[in-house]
């Protein structure tokens, strides 16, 4: 239900962030420089540029909508929350002899996050104590419980009376309402009911927002953030983490390009080479190497070997085919003019089918690097001691979920720092490519 | 652009012994390529050439005649099935410096800027930038580059691509320049300069050039020797001897073209090549 409001959401949110972007800022939507002399744009994808102003919006859009669902002290407009604080309401008992009476229930509904909350001081809140009443007259007396947002509570309201559920007490109205056991009626504040036996029960109401076990609120996960850099996470920082996941994509990617280069020219240039590889390689290739996993594991342990060996495996046969197909794209025409201008077969490898093949080789390190770092973070959900992905498999046995989300974060920043770096490497180091 | 004359031309090269250096000789080649369903295509049959040190001689004729394999194996990027390339006496058994090559388009490296390109026959041959530095320095001069020695390959143009491609092929100073359709790629305008250019540097260097083209007037301002070639099997179909490249060195082409046999002749060839392509063309649906 939820999930249908937020996509129901989302879409509105896609046209109508740009019926009133295009009213408020009509610059944004202006064809720039000599794409305005176009008259044809639709169906010809270079006159089309990325709308900055849509771009901005849509990050706004899914961190007002991540504010929106959550109970995040952010002042942005938010969707109805759960209910919290001191309710009251009233049940009538009856016995077998017909005499009824009334009495009061008071609810205190608190965070059900208070545990992870800190107060002034820093330390962690308490479940706070019901509230203080007096017992009242009659046999029935009036009760006082807690429960937490999101949860349920069964009110015992015999356990105070004169006369128990056991000797014929049972309840018969709420708030003045008759009721049968298997009913409930709505109040504002939750819902009362009884269950099949007759015990009342009370639901604080939830709204629309997500309990933060569900979704944390943003600041929530900051705190998490910058608690996770200071105090770190079993035993190791938010950086550490990082940086042993990151370790062992550069290690295994590395070695694996180390390896899986050579290996790919001399596929190129030699038929024993090629014949040689080509079976593993075809082989190998369509494995992927979480299916690789368990073997590692039983081989290498959990430690830093078989990581390493993994990511290795993962990154090879791709840089093999990369640098093979760098070596086909050589066009015939530049090794036989390499060959007529004096170049031994040295010279040309090194000359013309290395510098040649750089283009395609680059293209297989961008799709080794994304590979290797979403096997790392896999592999280390499967057993490591320490790592981004061990990090988030621990937080979730624990339910935290906020450290799960930095976890994410992390993980989907580093990726996307991963493809910029390698696209500017690119550029730096292979400038003629497209061009020719 | 600079007087050509001081480009190092084969009679003065130091480092040749005596003056008179003899002939690219095409000794009866015939080339045949078996097919995978058993048949196969001749693609060559006893073509014999004699070509003197010194001679312009452009291949002209239609596709399938064989003129780019005879390129190749002269550059001997292929063996022959029968026959022999003598250059300078010496069988050609594989590729050499002694024989350059200008590509149509392509063959630069990309990675390398404009004077590390031209200067690439020296480097491999060991020779120190030093040293070769003036000579690739005034091939650029003489191809009209000499700005633009630092440029990367793809901020050229596709004409002064090709005069990257001349220099380094001359950087080397090969006995013998090949060329497959250098100039085929360029527009009209360019291709008339480039074409000047070919004769300048021809006249200047002395060079035995062999040009492949698909332009039959390109053949005749290129071609002190022209040879039109047939198809199946390919073979040297008829040789004309011609005055318009000589007459072409340092003037103006396009009044080369008002000569009186100019026209006639290319109206023959036209015609020739025509026919065999009529000749083809029937055959083709004589067998579908």
């Amino acid at each position: 239900m939820t999930a249908l409001l937020v996509l129901a959401l989302y879409i509105g949110a896609f046209f109508g962030s740009f019926y009133i972007a295009k009213a408020l800022y009509k610059s944004a939507f202006e064809k720039k420089g000599f794409n305005k002399l176009k008259t044809v744009t639709f169906g010809d994808e270079s006159a089309i540029t990325a709308n900055r102003v849509a771009s901005v919006i849509s990050v706004i859009a899914v961190f007002w909508m991540w504010v929106a669902f959550t109970n995040s002290s952010i002042p942005l407009p938010k969707f109805p929350g759960p209910y919290s604080g001191d309710m009251t309401f009233t049940y009538t008992a009856e016995l077998e002899d017909g005499t009824k009476d009334d009495a009061t229930v008071s609810m205190r509904v608190y965070r059900e996050d208070i545990q992870q909350t800190l107060d002034a001081e820093g330390n962690p809140g308490r479940e706070p104590a019901p509230a203080e009443i007096e017992p009242g007259d009659g046999f029935a007396k009036n009760d006082s419980l807690t429960v937490a947002r999101y949860s349920f509570k069964v009110v015992n309201v015999w356990q105070n009376d004169d006369v128990s559920k056991k000797d014929g007490s049972k309840i018969v109205a709420i708030n003045g309402n008759p009721i049968a056991p298997g009913q409930e009626i709505s109040v504002p504040e939750g819902t009362i009911g009884l269950t099949d036996k007759g015990t009342p029960t009370f639901e604080p109401a939830v709204g629309l927002r997500m309990a933060r076990l569900y979704l944390p609120a943003p600041e929530v996960v900051l705190q998490r953030f910058i608690w996770l850099n200071k105090e770190g996470y079993q035993g190791y920082t938010l950086l550490e983490h990082t940086w042993f996941s990151l370790k062992r994509v550069v290690l295994g990617f590395f070695i694996g390009a180390i390896v899986g280069i050579p290996i790919g020219y001399a596929m190129g240039l030699t038929g024993w080479a090629r014949g040689w590889f080509d079976p593993i390689v075809e082989f190998m290739r369509p494995i992927p190497p979480l299916a690789l996993i368990p073997l590692i594991i039983i081989w290498f342990g959990i430690g830093e070997v078989g990581k390493v060996v993994l990511l290795f495996l993962a990154a090879l046969w791709i840089m093999i085919i990369a640098a093979r197909s760098g070596v086909s794209g050589v066009a015939i025409a530049k090794v036989h003019a390499a060959y007529s201008l004096g170049a031994s077969k040295w010279q040309i490898l090194s000359k013309v089918i290395v510098p040649n093949s750089l283009p395609d080789i680059f293209t297989g390190a961008r799709v080794a690097m994304g590979v290797c770092w979403g096997t790392v973070v896999a592999a280390e959900l499967v057993a490591a001691n320490v790592g981004l992905g061990k990090m988030i498999v621990t937080a979730s046995k624990f339910q935290l979920t906020d450290i799960i989300i930095v976890g994410i974060i992390v993980i989907g920043v580093i990726g996307f720092a991963i493809e910029v770096g390698m696209r500017a490497l690119e550029n730096w180091l292979i400038p003629w490519k497209g061009k020719v | 652009m600079p007087t050509l004359f001081s480009l190092k031309s084969r009679a003065t090269h130091p480092g040749k012994k005596g003056i008179q250096v003899s002939g690219l000789l095409i000794n009866d080649i015939s080339m045949r390529f078996d097919l995978p369903n058993g048949g196969h295509v001749q693609a060559l049959k006893n073509v014999t050439l004699d070509i003197k040190s010194g001679e312009l001689m452009s291949v002209l004729g239609p596709s399938g005649c064989g003129k780019t394999t005879l390129l190749n194996i002269v550059a001997g990027f292929l063996a022959p099935t029968e026959g022999t390339i003598e250059l300078s006496g010496d069988v050609v058994t594989g590729p050499s410096p002694q024989r350059g090559m200008v590509f149509q388009q392509g063959a630069l490296f990309e990675w390398m800027n404009v004077r590390d390109n031209v200067s690439f026959g020296p480097d491999m041959k060991g020779v120190s930038r030093a040293e070769s530095k003036e000579n690739v320095e005034h091939l650029l001069e003489v191809v009209g580059l000499q700005d633009f020695k630092e440029k990367a390959i793809y901020e050229l143009s596709g004409g002064m691509q090709q005069r990257v491609a001349l220099a380094r092929c001359l950087a080397n100073d090969p006995d013998v320049i090949l060329m497959d359709e250098p100039l085929g790629a360029l527009d009209a305008l360019t291709r008339e300069k480039m074409q000047s250019l070919v004769l300048d540097l021809w006249k200047d260097t002395g060079k035995t050039i062999i040009l492949i083209t698909h332009s039959v007037e390109e053949a005749l301002l290129l071609g002190e020797r022209l040879l039109v070639m047939a198809p199946r099997p390919g073979r040297v179909h008829k040789e004309y001897r011609l005055p318009f490249a000589e007459l072409g060195v340092g003037a103006d082409l396009r009044e080369v073209k008002k000569h009186k046999d100019y026209n006639s002749t290319r109206e023959e060839i036209l015609e020739m090549i025509w026919n065999m392509e009529e000749e083809i063309m029937g055959r083709t649906e004589e067998s579908a």
